[in-house]
């Protein structure tokens, strides 16, 4: 007979893998596989850094009333300020040099965007779980009133709130959370009730863990993927909504000018040809968005429930 | 008169970021007219990427890299998309697991079959309407006027993987290729499915591969049987030479973890290990780690052997004990 | 005597499709539709002793693994009752319930599905043991590591998510978690169908050892003929919600009373049968929303008679350890 090596037999307890990366790693390496996603979240990541930044690396306050000089106003790009330095983008109506107030302006649309993304998710979320868990009746009562907030467009929704609340920005974030909570209910709900039906949620029930630990400690973490992809894209939209309400002029006040307040106060000046005070807080505006939306699409397609390669046979 | 099928050499790889996925790596099998030859191994052992290469349906990233195939002595490597697509369903036909493959969600069954038809044939309507009825009745479907008529939805599984399998049979192909048609079906259905699809093709002379991981249902249709693992045919021949006396080690294991009534209530066989991850083979044979008859030779990748009326790829095949 | 380890009572399931919105006012309208009942299970009894395995056969939809949970209390029957030891499960309460939750586990088909993708190894079989205080926060991880040797997977591996093993290593994982809160009672629903040919000898094995080890009994549901008579003591097959058949597994593998338990039998594929004739029964499986009059398997039983569609035969003694609803069992058996 054949001489056996005498080797201890990988038997049962083989330690072999089918996929050692982790998911993140995997995450990471197929986000950047997309040229056009990897630029825009590049753009997205250099736009959020100079608005964080924007106090050390600007030449005025624009909001500092002290350092505004009125007889700075209207100058085209590249003039030069009293105070010496340039006006690379010009200056807007009240002398504020407007690359200065283009990265103030970015750091008030990008944090309202942000915050009141943050609060919708919350409260979507948390709608959204009951609505599935529970199910029944109360689903049906929760889900019509989100149906129905969904038939209205966002913007008419924000506008009837700010009459009724007035102007400032807690009531602009207030309005903002109203408009958008149902997008983030109604993506929740839908995750969550395929996840409710899996059978680990059953093998929860079986081994007599509470409801409240099976919807936040099972499903909810389940839910996060798609809520994610909303949650980019609905910062996107809220912050071009902020930027309409502002530039209807019932948005942000003149103190915290946003994107949006820029834009709406060059507006007057475009017919006198000088373009630049609504052009350039435009241009910001619309590649934060599009670069936001970009990175949103991507995180769908790769965030999308994969099946993994493994061992399975289905049935 | 050439082999209905002559498979020689055939490697399908697909080139992927993780690596090179040699899904079929080096698959040589013939089919005679009229015969039914079982593909069987276990899930990710290519049997599937084996089929959609002999019809020509491998998309990039994967790629035929090397062997040929033989149709009635054609060579289909390297052949035009529109001959290809001449063949396929006309001269080859294929039937999935899932029906819905080959059946068109939003068309009416008889649409879909009279498309087939005229597709490959110059036939009348009316002639192609009674043609794909017939069919119909011929694959045991009830009240076959009626379900012409039906949409895919409106038919149980059971009732699709027949229409699917008259859809293949309609231009009377010589070569049929099943993958797992009745994995998905209950144990009557399947029943059912096996003989009509048995009856069709000893009807019209077609050769069938039967692509299983179910050892015990090629045993009961199969002439011969060819056992894939890891891209590759590690034992194939005469269905009775290969399950009631299995040279490879791999096949020996298969069939001694097949419960049975003989071995009621007693512990299994077990095959040590998992199935391999097709990116991660060990060298040489791509079994070894999971073989209890493996030696230094092993390190070696075994080349096909033929010998007592099988071919094989092993360094210790089990008949060789009782030589020894 | 004392009483069977488990035992139902006259079980029923039905599940109920309510019409919505868009139904309700097509109803008003006077459009034929109205709410479907679907009886998953009709009128079921069994009783499981300690230590057996029960096998449950039947094909897809006919209601095995409805019964399963209902064992498993995922499910609250529509009528009749489930008794662990003799207790009626619906009328504990405290610290005798959550033991009777804890002593019925179930494992699932599913080996994807039935894990949370989102969370370690550790803490899926970890959590249900610490909620319950079978162990504490800081012996936990020795606790899943004894557990995971048992089931034959290696602890060091426990910070890992399930997408990163094989198909019969997470089915290991569900049976790990399961039997960490040291249940008495195992069912099984289709727990190998969804895995490799070498794979499921390696789990039904698993089971095997695990029933000596722990002293469990199982209700072993599978559409596998085969697998079950390797593994089970009684079988009982179901149709359509009804069991049709049960008895010990020789009895009914050997001779078989019910048309339908034959026709199984004769067309499950087996590896001594080469190049047979499959000679199947006609017809498909009844829609479970409208189940034939009488016998259930009336219409594709070859030996009906008249009376068949009009009155559904009882389940009735054949022979000693062996029932069968068929009015011609006599005739059969
Ligand atoms: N499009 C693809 N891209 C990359 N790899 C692939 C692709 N399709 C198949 N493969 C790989 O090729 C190998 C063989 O796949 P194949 O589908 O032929 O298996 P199979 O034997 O039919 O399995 P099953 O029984 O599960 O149907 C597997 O490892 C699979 O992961
Ligand atoms: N939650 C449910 N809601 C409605 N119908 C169900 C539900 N669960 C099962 N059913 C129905 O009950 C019948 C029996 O199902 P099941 O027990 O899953 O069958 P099996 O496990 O035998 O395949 C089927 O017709 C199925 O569609
Ligand atoms: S070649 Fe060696 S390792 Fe491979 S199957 Fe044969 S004995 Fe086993
Ligand atoms: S009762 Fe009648 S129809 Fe039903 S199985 Fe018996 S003989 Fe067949
Ligand atoms: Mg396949
Ligand atoms: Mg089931």
């Amino acid at each position: 007979m054949t001489e056996v090596v005498q080797q201890d037999l990988a038997s049962e307890r083989q330690v072999q893998t089918i996929d050692s990366e982790t998911p993140f790693k995997r995450f990471v390496s197929e986000f950047f596989d997309s040229k056009t996603a990897s630029v825009a979240l590049f753009i997205l990541l250099s736009i959020i850094i100079l608005a964080v930044i924007a106090p050390w690396i600007t030449p005025q306050d624009p909001y500092d009333l002290a350092q505004v000089d009125v007889l700075d106003g209207r100058q085209p790009p590249g003039a030069e300020a009293f105070s010496g330095y340039t006006m690379w983008l010009g200056s807007d109506g009240a002398g504020r040099d407007l690359y200065s107030g283009i990265l103030y302006g970015l750091r008030i649309s990008l944090s309202v965007g942000v915050m009141s993304g943050f609060i919708a998710l919350l409260i979507g979320m948390a709608v959204g779980l009951l609505a599935a868990y529970a199910g029944g009746r109360a689903e049906n009562v929760i889900m019509r009133v989100v149906d129905l907030q969904l038939s209205f467009p966002a913007a008419l929704v924000a506008l009837m709130l700010i009459a009724i609340l007035g102007k400032g920005v807690d009531k602009i974030i207030l309005a903002l959370v109203v408009a958008q909570w149902a997008y983030y209910a109604r993506t929740v709900r839908a995750s969550a009730l395929v996840e409710r039906n899996k059978e680990y949620v059953e093998a929860a029930a079986c081994l007599g863990i509470s409801h409240a630990r099976i919807i936040f400690r099972h499903i909810m973490p389940n839910c996060l993927a798609p809520l994610i992809v909303v949650g980019t894209v609905q910062t996107a939209h809220a912050i071009s909504l902020e930027a309409t309400l502002s530039f209807l002029g019932v948005g942000m006040p003149q103190t915290s000018p946003s994107l949006g307040v820029l834009i709406a106060n060059g507006f007057e000046y475009m017919l006198s040809g000088r373009y630049w005070i609504s052009v350039f807080p435009g241009i910001a505006l619309l590649v934060t968005v599009v670069s936001i939306n970009l990175v949103g699409d991507h995180l769908r397609d790769v965030l999308n429930p994969r099946i993994s390669t493994g061992g399975g046979k289905a049935k | 008169m050439p082999n209905t099928l002559e498979v020689s050499g055939l490697k399908t790889h697909f080139l992927m970021r993780a690596g090179v996925a040699k899904a079929v790596d080096g698959v040589d099998f013939s089919i005679a007219k009229g015969e039914v030859m079982g593909l069987v191994g276990e899930s990710g052992s290519g049997k599937s990427i084996t089929g959609f290469s002999i019809i020509g349906l491998i998309d990039p990233p994967g790629r035929i890299v090397e062997g040929s195939i033989k149709f009635q002595g054609e060579e289909l490597v390297g052949a035009p998309e529109e001959r290809l697509r001449n063949l396929r369903g006309n001269r080859i036909a294929m039937i999935f697991q899932d029906p819905m493959m080959t059946l068109n969600p939003v068309l009416r069954v008889d649409t879909q079959m009279i498309e087939a038809l005229k597709a490959h044939q110059n036939i009348g309507k009316k002639e192609a309407w009674t043609k794909a009825r017939d069919t119909l009745g011929m694959v045991g479907i009830p009240a076959p006027d009626e379900r012409m008529r039906a949409y895919p939805h409106q038919l149980s599984g059971g009732m699709r993987q027949r229409v699917a399998i008259a859809i293949a049979f309609l231009n009377e192909p010589d070569l049929i290729i099943a993958d797992e048609p009745t994995t998905a079906l209950d144990v009557t259905i399947q029943g059912q499915i096996i003989h009509e699809a048995q009856n069709l093709c000893r009807r019209t002379g077609a050769s069938l591969i039967w692509i299983t991981h179910d050892l015990a249902v090629v045993a009961g249709i199969a002439d011969h049987i060819s056992v894939m693992y890891a891209g590759k045919i590690v034992e194939q021949g005469n269905i009775d030479d290969v399950i009631d006396r299995p040279a490879h080690p791999y096949t020996v294991g298969l069939l001694g973890s097949v419960p049975s009534a003989n071995n009621r209530g007693q512990r299994l066989y077990q095959i040590a290990g998992m199935t391999p991850n097709i990116l991660a083979l060990p060298k040489g044979c791509s079994f070894k780690e999971r073989c209890d008859r493996r030696t230094k030779t092993c390190e070696v990748s075994p080349e096909a052997v033929e010998r007592n009326h099988r071919t094989f790829r092993c360094h210790h095949p089990y008949f060789e004990e009782v030589e020894v | 005597m004392s009483a069977p380890l488990l035992e139902i009572r006259n079980v029923s399931k039905r599940f109920v499709k309510k019409l919505d919105v868009a139904g309700k006012i097509a109803a008003r309208l006077g459009a034929n539709i109205s709410e479907e009942t679907v009886h998953a299970v009709d009128n079921v009894s069994m009783t499981i002793n300690k230590g057996e395995v029960v096998g449950l056969v039947g094909e897809s939809g006919c209601g095995k693994s409805t019964l399963g949970r209902v064992v498993a209390g995922i499910h609250n029957p529509t009528d009749g009752q489930v008794f662990f030891e003799g207790q009626d499960i619906s009328a504990l309460e405290g610290v005798r319930k959550r033991e009777v939750t804890l002593a019925v586990q179930m494992i699932f088909q599913d080996p994807f599905a039935s894990l949370n993708q989102r969370m370690r190894v550790e803490d899926i079989i970890g959590e249900a043991p610490v909620y319950h205080g079978l162990t504490t926060r800081s012996e936990k991880s020795d606790y899943v590591d004894e557990i995971m040797e048992k089931v034959g997977l290696d602890p060091s591996l426990k910070k890992r998510y399930p997408h990163q093993f094989s198909g019969g290593q997470r089915q290991r994982i569900g049976i790990a978690r399961a039997l960490a809160v040291k249940p008495r009672f195992l069912v099984c629903d289709e727990a190998i169908a969804a895995l490799d040919v070498s794979i499921q000898a390696q789990v039904i094995n698993l089971f095997m050892d695990l029933r000596e080890e722990f002293d469990l009994t199982y209700l072993f549901i599978s559409h596998d003929l085969s697998v079950v008579e390797h593994i089970a003591d009684r079988v009982l097959i179901m149709y359509l919600g009804r069991v049709v058949e049960s008895g010990i597994t020789e009895e009914i593998f050997d001779r078989p009373v019910h048309p339908y338990t034959s026709a199984l039998l004769a067309e499950a594929p087996r590896l001594d049968q080469r190049k047979r004739e499959f000679a199947p029964i006609k017809g498909e499986i009844p829609s479970p929303l409208e189940p034939p009059s009488g016998c259930h398997f009336h219409p594709r039983c070859p030996h009906a008679i008249g009376d068949c569609s009009r009155q559904a035969p009882a389940l009735e003694v054949v022979r000693r350890n062996h029932i069968a609803a068929c009015h011609l069992r006599e005739r059969f058996g």
